[in-house]
């Protein structure tokens, strides 16, 4: 069942009484070739990828709740590829151009839209680290423009340039980022993967694996156990309980972040905005809420709401940096759990038990990465070898001191 | 969130400064012979226990002292403190 403009058309005149569910509701088959654990967004693209593109056959997710109930509906929506380090930047770019052509290959809106995004700079040093981050950028393929402040002040006139601590002294530009319709993702690729065959199946969570001479054989879960010859996990937020049962101890702490949405206003962001320096940055929604965020809390947590300190924080570097914001009134606040890493940079690996990879650790960056990261989770599923921008997103890179470390905190997840 | 201190009553939490799990005491030997895994499980691997969980603050904008905090990472709630001298004073009388 293919949208377009025609069917839109012709099921307006017939009362739009032929429109169907997006995906079946099928029960699990006593066994897969390929299980994916986790229906958000990078376990559907996951199953999508590897059905689409590597044809794969018996393909089942398993969510614990409803598709797409976890960070896949609960982040900001930005994608982007503005990384430094040459590990993520060629992965991060490969995830653009797959925005880029989404919607075409999967036939669905995912309101993708490339507003672009501005990093501001206030100092001297800021502008030396953002035009060697720009060249690293370019070096990938990617686009990327040094603004200078007046530059800065024709594209977002109404910023305070003139902050006493944080005065506007320029803005690195990448023009094809932006926004997606975070929903709409999880549901293009869900109804992608289901067309091809693959089982989603909801409300079932997974309570065990079936390892057996460091094999995996299948997994124990609420809706009985399913057999599968590979089993790949992507569960951000909760990897380090699911990845307990297979009795794995993980270089992850789950945090929380908080998000924030303005009631609806006319159109006035005119695309993305951060403010690094005061914990801020902020969007706008095709709706006209203005969709912002800052630090996550802080502390280990798995609550899904955070507290009001990064809030207050949260509000007053919205208010520094542009005090408009003051007049709009906050509609909703929520939270999502992170899989905090330690070197604040994403796993895709095979693990120590034969026939179960993972998918974790993407702290809070997850969403601009969906496209890739299921990609190369499901070449990796599929093939054995990573996929080429995801060398290395190793498991066992700490152990071994090649970690990816974009702000050079070191171990300490909470600072990422 | 409001920790119990054990010296000054209940202060907020912003007075801390978050580290991590209180395993995070136990520093490995670096003589021994399997130092180098040893190492690698206390800098990078963690419980990250849904639920409670015994965890580093300190209290930077206080009496400057690093507290064990028992706390719910489900609920927030947090279920006692400890001056983390005590707590390792304690473990090595227990080891010795």
């Amino acid at each position: 069942m293919k949208f377009s403009g025609l069917r839109v058309f012709t099921e307006a005149l017939r009362g739009h009484k032929g429109w169907k569910p997006l995906w079946r509701d099928p029960d699990p088959q006593p066994a897969y070739d390929y299980v994916i654990v986790g229906g958000g967004g990078h376990g559907l693209a996951t199953a999508y990828y590897l059905a689409t593109t590597f044809r794969k056959a018996k393909v089942a997710v398993l969510e614990k709740g409803w598709l797409g109930s976890g960070n896949i509906g609960r982040n900001t929506t930005i994608i982007r590829s503005n990384y430094l380090l040459p590990d993520n930047e060629p992965f991060y770019e490969f995830s653009m151009k797959l925005w880029e052509g989404l919607e075409q290959e999967f036939n669905f809106n995912a309101m993708v839209s490339q507003r672009g995004i501005v990093n501001l700079i206030h100092t001297d040093a800021q502008r030396d680290a953002y035009r060697r981050r720009g060249n690293a950028m370019l070096l990938a393929g990617a686009d990327a423009e040094l603004l200078d402040r007046e530059q800065v002040r024709v594209m977002i006139p109404f910023l305070n340039f003139d902050n006493a601590r944080f005065p506007i002294k320029g803005g690195l530009l990448q023009r094809r980022a932006g926004t997606a319709r975070h929903d709409g993702v999880a549901w293009g690729y869900a109804r992608g993967a289901d067309m091809v065959g693959v089982d989603l199946i909801q409300n079932c969570e997974v309570t065990g694996f079936r390892i057996e001479n460091g094999r995996v054989k299948g997994l124990e879960t609420t809706r009985g156990h399913i057999g599968a010859g590979k089993v790949g996990v992507a569960v951000a937020g909760s990897t380090g309980r699911v990845m307990a049962g297979a009795g794995m101890r993980l270089p992850i702490e789950s945090h929380v972040l908080q998000a924030f949405v303005s009631e609806g206003l006319k159109p006035t962001i005119p695309g993305v905005i951060t403010f690094g320096a005061g914990h801020f940055y902020v969007s706008q929604s095709d709706k006209g809420g203005l969709v912002f965020g800052g630090d996550i809390d802080g502390y280990n947590s798995y609550a899904q709401r955070g507290n009001l300190p990064v809030v207050e924080d949260v509000a007053e570097g919205g208010m520094a940096l542009m005090p408009m914001i003051g007049r709009a009134r906050l509609l909703r606040i929520w939270g999502g759990i992170m899989d905090m890493s330690m070197d604040g940079s994403p796993i895709i690996d095979r693990t120590p038990v034969d026939g179960l990879y993972l998918n974790a650790g993407w702290c809070y960056g997850g969403f601009k990465a969906t496209p890739a990261s299921g990609y190369a989770f499901a070449h990796l599923l599929a093939t054995d070898t990573p996929h080429d921008t995801a060398r290395a997103y190793r498991l066992d890179r700490f152990q071994r001191g090649y970690v990816i470390d974009e702000k050079g905190v070191g171990a300490q997840p909470n600072l990422h | 969130m409001l920790i119990p201190h054990p010296l000054l009553g209940p202060r907020d939490a912003q007075e801390f400064t978050y580290l991590g799990d209180a395993a995070l005491l136990n520093r490995p030997d670096g003589m021994a012979a399997d130092a180098q895994a040893a190492f690698n499980d206390y800098v990078y691997l963690r419980d990250n226990p849904a639920g409670v969980h015994r965890e580093l603050w300190f209290h930077e904008q206080g009496d400057r002292s690093w507290v064990v905090v028992t706390r719910n990472t489900v609920t927030h709630e947090i279920l006692g403190a400890e001056l983390a001298r005590d707590v390792a004073l304690a473990a090595k009388a227990g080891a010795a």
